[in-house]
């Protein structure tokens, strides 16, 4: 009952804020838009390029998991910058379900927007590839959903927008302002991969490349040559879930011990 | 009855533009959590590049997409102090003050070892700048001085000197039907390149000046092959390049040499030790009145990249520049959040100004912070990277400047970005991401990820505010060495300045709007 009627609220909030619809219309406009940009300029004439299809087709998840994590932020730092989080805390003391609404409402949304999103991109991969040199009669894995590992790479990746989402929250109830927040959650997101591409195959770039939220997760993106992957695809995924899951940690912490 | 109006008795404040950044100043400084991302910022540009543990000699992995090689151990320097190669075999006579040597090529061939290949499976066919001509050079050290005309395996006749020097004489390639002939003539420290069709009707393809060249130098005939190499031309990450070395034989008659020293006899060296792999036969052999030299190696400038060199030391600005852009962004955004904006309009009404002052003042504390950041990032990086036996690829004093000078002005200005777009977009969380996925995402999409090809990702790399790691471009891409001149080996598609033109427009560009916007919308 408790939980519930903290979902319930959370959800208004959610629903009626203008900016929650903008920002899940954005995320799937930037993902689909950025994997379709991708796809058209990838060519490989004469067939022998090392392409992954799945993974170019999901390339737009770097740009919308951005999108996905201001709407995460945003959910919880917009209370902190008007003071509705002291009305909030009021209506519903325990900080933990409160966190807990945020953190299922902000997953649903995502799963929403992200399965959307998602298709649209194998689809404009599945509709485009093909007719740059890499489809089925190229000799590469046609881009269906019937296919295991491209089934594993599209449901993996709406899985990692989630992750991200959650992630953003944890952070942003941890360090409360937006900016900050977002700064803090793409820092972590695009510095491992640059800084690792500058350590290049050292064992060191590799280790980076294990442990960046980033740069693991997306593993699960990857449909062809499994075996030069610095981690499996659903280990990769479970260091994300494992960064997710301390940030929320560290979130529910400061929520539940600091004053707002 | 006169109704006096009330005034008050103090005097009135100035309200000129240096009130206003002092204000401003004020405002920065007084915040505790920005001066903190300042030194963040500050502490990140050094300390990212710290990271770098390499071995010299310690090759990428085969699953490495993205270095060509390991770090090197040692490279001797050129006459320029740029890094080089030095590896030919030539065959030399001395030569005096005065004097010319001329030959006619007849013919240049080449075998090449495809990567992992052994001796058995050589192939034939020379490599685009595999060389072969006539060289006059200071001494057989590697890195001494040298000016050569040589044919080229497929980009015609040059003259090239100093490892930097380039020049182009006739095109088209070299064979017994159509010969190319070659002359050097010396005088004092001057040395001019010819080359003709007949022997008869000469053109000057150059003229270098080696200073200190000695009394009498060696001077002949010399054949040199870089390695082969694949350049991964679809990925601007730089593929790892597979090649293997090669070999270039030509064939050289009517040799004379005018002002000649007393030797009568030509004498073979191997500049650079004798080459590895499957060669190991090189040298020359009399063939009627002419000479057949064979050589494997390269005579040119090394391209740095990779650990050592310049641009991977300051990495750490990647990481600064989030840093940077955060306290940016919020320092106009926050005035929206608490209202101070209010204020901040009432005291000064002229909305243009505030923005012109925040801008001076966040810029001018990015450049602050940035300057000594860059500055020491090599100054602890490198003695670093030395004692592991890295060789630090060096750079010339300006070059270093604008470089680190660069570095500091790039986080300025992309904190100047940063707040016109705070201005623009009022909430911090957008206006940080906005920035970032104009700065920060272009070269993620350029050179980690690695999945565009090279012409999408160069034009990312011109037209988006990325282009301003241009600045940071430390060593010049040499159009006579095969090599993956890629963002990801630290060479950029635009010209160092032109590059930090198009963030400074997109940064002019954001900056006008707001100051627009600012004055047209209500706070």
């Amino acid at each position: 009952m408790k939980l519930s009627g903290a979902l319930n609220a959370e959800w208004t909030k959610a629903r009626t804020l203008a900016s929650t619809g903008w920002l899940l219309l954005a995320a799937i406009a930037a993902t689909v838009a950025v994997s379709t940009a991708v796809a058209a300029a990838v060519t490989c004439p004469a067939g022998n390029c090392a392409e992954d299809p799945a993974k170019i087709s999901l390339t737009g998840v770097y740009l919308g998991q951005a999108v996905v994590a201001i709407l995460a932020v945003l959910m919880i730092s917009g209370e902190y910058s008007t003071g509705m989080i002291r009305v909030t805390l009021a209506a519903m003391p325990g900080r933990a379900t409160v966190l807990a609404a945020k953190a299922a409402i902000l997953t649903g949304l995502v799963l929403a927007a992200g399965a959307v999103a998602v298709l649209g991109c194998v689809l404009a991969g599945h509709i485009i590839l093909p007719g740059h040199g890499i489809g089925p009669s190229h000799g590469y894995p046609s881009l269906s959903l019937g296919d295991g590992p491209v089934l594993r790479a599209t449901a993996g990746s709406v899985l990692y927008l989630v992750l991200v989402a959650l992630l953003s929250l944890g952070t942003a109830a941890a360090v409360r302002d937006s900016g900050t927040a977002i700064g803090v959650v793409l820092g972590l997101l695009y510095l491992f991969p640059i800084v690792a591409a500058v350590l290049g195959g050292s064992p060191l770039g590799r280790h980076l490349q294990q442990i960046g939220p980033m740069t693991a997760g997306l593993a699960i993106q990857a449909t062809t040559g499994l075996r030069h992957l610095p981690i499996s695809p659903w280990a990769g995924l479970g260091v994300l879930a494992a960064w997710t899951a301390a940030a929320l940690l560290a979130g529910g912490l400061v929520l539940c011990l600091r004053d707002a | 009855m006169t109704v006096t109006q009330y005034r008050s008795a103090a005097p009135a404040g100035s309200d000129g533009f240096a009130q206003l950044v002092r204000a401003e100043w004020t405002k920065f400084r007084t915040v505790r959590g920005w001066m903190a991302g300042m030194i963040l910022a500050g502490l990140l540009t050094v300390g990212v590049g710290l990271l770098s543990h390499g071995e010299c000699g310690s090759q990428a992995g085969p699953s490495a997409p993205v270095v060509t090689g390991g770090p090197a151990c040692s490279d001797p320097l050129g006459p320029g102090g740029e890094a080089v190669t030095d590896g030919l075999y030539f065959v030399h006579r001395s030569l005096g003050l005065d004097g010319s040597i001329t030959v006619r090529v007849t013919s240049l061939t080449g075998s090449y070892s495809p990567a992992g290949a052994s001796a058995q499976d050589l192939k034939q066919g020379v490599q685009p700048w595999s060389k072969a001509g006539i060289i006059i050079k200071s001494s057989d050290i590697a890195g001494s001085a040298y000016a050569a005309m040589m044919v080229t395996g497929s980009h015609g006749v040059r003259m090239q000197w100093d490892y930097t020097g380039d020049a182009a004489g006739l095109g088209g390639a070299v064979s017994a039907a159509s010969p190319r002939w070659l002359r050097l003539s010396r005088s004092g420290d001057t040395i001019t390149g010819y080359d003709s069709l007949d022997g008869t009707h000469w053109s000057v393809v150059g003229t270098a000046t080696l200073t200190g060249l000695p009394a009498t130098v060696p001077a002949g005939p010399f054949a040199a092959s870089p390695d082969y190499t694949v350049v991964n031309s679809r990925s601007a990450a730089g593929g790892s390049g597979t090649g293997g070395p090669s070999q270039a034989t030509a064939a050289f008659d009517r040799i004379t040499l005018q002002g000649a020293g007393p030797d009568r006899t030509w004498t073979g060296t191997a500049v650079g030790g004798p080459p590895g792999g499957p060669y190991p036969v090189l040298g020359y052999r009399q063939s009627g009145g002419g000479l057949v030299v064979s050589g494997s190696g390269d005579i040119a400038p090394v391209p740095p990249s990779g650990e050592g060199s310049l641009a991977n030391t300051l990495i750490g600005a990647f990481a600064g520049l989030i840093a940077m852009v955060v306290v940016a962004a919020m320092f106009i955004t926050a005035e929206y959040r608490r209202g101070l904006i209010g204020v901040t309009l009432t005291a000064s009404p002229r909305r243009g100004r505030i923005l012109a002052a925040k801008a001076l003042v966040v810029g001018l504390a990015a450049f602050v912070v940035g300057l000594p950041a860059a500055w020491a990032a090599p100054l602890i990086e490198d003695p670093l990277a030395r004692s592991r036996g890295i060789f630090i690829y060096p750079v010339p004093v300006l070059t270093e400047v604008r470089v680190i000078g660069g570095t500091a002005a790039l986080l300025a200005v992309a904190a100047v970005l940063a707040l016109a777009l705070g201005a623009l977009l009022r909430r911090s969380a957008i206006a940080v991401t906005a920035v970032i996925a104009v700065i920060v995402l272009p070269y993620f999409f350029a050179v980690p990820l690695a999945l565009l090809p090279a012409g999408a990702a160069d034009w990312l790399l011109r037209v988006t505010p990325a282009a301003g790691f241009a600045i940071q471009q430390p060593y010049p891409a040499y159009q006579q060495v095969t090599f993956d001149y890629t963002p990801g080996n630290g060479y950029y598609p635009l010209a160092p300045w032109a590059g930090f033109a198009v963030l400074c427009a997109w940064a002019a560009l954001a900056l006008g709007l707001a100051v627009y916007l600012l004055r047209r919308r209500d706070a």
